[in-house]
């Protein structure tokens, strides 16, 4: 369980990036942060493994303050997925998962052989293990970059809009993937993205933020669609225009049945269970 | 045309290399003084310029300084440095070691703004989203200075130690006024005998020791930069350019040595 109590975080050019923000984040589940740029929620999620300390405020891990570890061995107990992916460009794919485990005193042989195994787990081959990052795709990178966060089996999985980079279509295969390994590890998965349909497509517990870290709801994404807290909230996530609001049409031709939204675009069609 | 083949022929004839020749004679123990204080005058410049060059490029603190001040550095004129020094020195020390001591701490300045610039713009070059990824992993930050921004920035690192070696090459040549051996005294001595084959020989020997080193160093440079994005580099290509740049740089700085 990851808490944030009070937390405030002020930089030193003067900007408020969080103000009193209070959250917790239950255990084995993904929490999403959603918000725009400036919400702050890069700014939270790295206040976790301690890149960034709060100006005020405490966050707790398993209800100790994070405050109280040494950062280095704090980081290596929290995966890490950046945007920017990040891979180290001298090393081996193997050798970039590798070296996350060799960092705590592993021995090469098993830090590349659990490296493989993980290679297996984010459902990439392992005849790419010899490559360099730079030969691989965008999306074969960040599935490096999931296996690598993995290393050492840490219970907390930090994302910070990991597939920001990626396409369309190579994202929402990401996400699926994401999905299935939340569903096999159960790692306590804190995820940021201004994305709200990357946010419903992950989350457990959904949390909207507006400017400077204010929390405009949490709750489920179905709890959020059924009742948005408010007019920004409508707004952020599409209800406002129309976009959530689906109708049924009937198609006599083919005796199909479409769901439609608002404008009368066709979004999918319904099928019986 | 004629001199130069006259200077070739003076370079190339054995008498000039037989053992017990007179001073300065025979070149290659000329050559191999040359080669150790430079290799001296280098290393000690780089024991203090990388770890100051690294210092600064991870951390970013005193970089305005240092800027300043190599830019001093080097505005130094060298022979005034060597004369200076070498009467400071002379009053302490023996006057055989003097001229060794004051010609290396010369050297040394000289060699350091080039080291200290190529380790910190090596280091600053190095992608901080990857530094970032480091640090997150849960490395310290020596492990991200040796595991990350070195083996990166190797290739501007190794190019800082080329412009400075070819500089002190260059430079050495005039040691030779405070009596120190290398080929200076080749040159120096022909000065003094008004012999046209040795001044030239000299410098020959210079330029083609100056541009044997450049390439050894150019291979270093070639043989880093594979190791740091092997393949073909699609995401890569500002660093290479980067590296291009500098190893431009370098090749100014070693001709102003030169000339």
């Amino acid at each position: 369980m990851i808490e944030f109590r009070n937390v405030t975080k002020r930089f030193p050019d003067g900007t408020l990036a969080v103000e009193n923000f209070s959250l917790v984040l239950p255990s084995h589940k993904a929490t999403v942060f959603v918000g725009s740029s400036g919400s702050g929620k890069t700014t939270l999620l790295r206040m976790i493994n301690r890149m960034i300390d709060p100006t005020s405020g405490e966050v707790l891990i398993d209800g100790e303050d994070v405050a109280t570890f040494n950062p280095v061995t704090l980081r290596r107990r929290i995966g890490y997925v950046l945007q920017a992916i990040g891979l180290l460009p001298h090393r081996r794919v193997v050798d970039n998962v590798a070296s996350v485990p060799r960092l705590t005193g592993v021995s090469k042989k098993d830090a590349r052989q659990g490296a493989l195994q993980l290679l297996d787990t984010v459902g990439l081959d392992r005849a790419l293990a010899d490559r360099y990052p730079d030969q691989l795709s965008g999306g074969q990178q960040q599935r490096v970059g999931v296996a690598r966060a993995l290393a050492n089996n840490p219970d907390i999985l930090l994302m910070d809009e990991p597939f920001g980079a990626v396409d369309p279509i190579v994202r929402a295969e990401l996400q699926l993937e994401l999905n299935r390994l939340q569903r096999e590890l159960g790692k306590t998965t804190v995820f940021v993205t201004h994305d709200i349909d990357e946010a419903f497509a992950i989350a457990d517990q959904v949390v909207i933020l507006s400017d400077g870290g204010v929390i405009a709801q949490v709750g489920t994404p179905a709890e959020i669609l059924a009742n948005p807290a408010s007019d920004f909230v409508s707004t952020f996530i599409g209800a406002d225009k129309g976009k959530r609001t689906l109708r049924l049409q009937h198609r006599d031709g083919d005796n199909a049945t479409l769901v439609v939204d608002a404008d009368g675009r066709p979004a999918g069609i319904l099928e019986a269970d | 045309m004629q001199f130069f083949l006259d200077a070739v022929r003076w370079l190339t004839d054995p008498a000039n290399y037989a053992a017990g020749a007179r001073n300065p004679l025979p070149i290659q123990e000329r050559i191999g003084e040359h080669l150790l204080y430079t290799v001296v005058a280098v290393a000690i410049a780089a024991v203090i310029a990388l770890p100051l060059g690294f210092y600064i490029g991870h951390t970013g603190r005193g970089r305005q300084f240092v800027i300043g001040f190599t830019g001093a550095m080097r505005a130094l004129p060298t022979l005034g440095l060597l004369m200076a020094l070498f009467v400071i020195v002379g009053a302490t020390v023996p006057f055989t070691r003097a001229a060794f001591i004051a010609s290396i701490i010369a050297l040394v300045v000289l060699a350091i703004p080039s080291i200290l610039a190529g380790a910190y713009a090596g280091i600053e070059s190095v992608d901080r989203n990857t530094v970032d990824a480091g640090r997150a992993m849960g490395m310290t930050e020596l492990q991200i200075v040796t595991q990350i921004e070195i083996p990166l920035s190797l290739p501007l690192i190794i190019g800082g130690i080329r412009a400075s070696a070819l500089q002190v090459i260059a430079t050495a040549v005039i040691a030779s006024y405070i009596s120190l051996g290398g080929i200076g005294t080749i040159i120096s001595s022909g000065i003094g005998l008004n012999d046209n084959n040795r001044i030239l020989g000299g410098a020959i020997l210079v330029t083609v020791l100056a541009l044997v080193v450049d390439g050894l160093f150019a291979i270093a440079q070639q043989l880093t930069k594979r190791r740091s994005s092997p393949g073909a580099p699609r995401r890569n290509t500002h660093v290479r350019s980067r590296s291009f740049g500098s190893a431009a740089v370098a090749g100014t700085t070693a001709h102003e040595g030169e000339n």
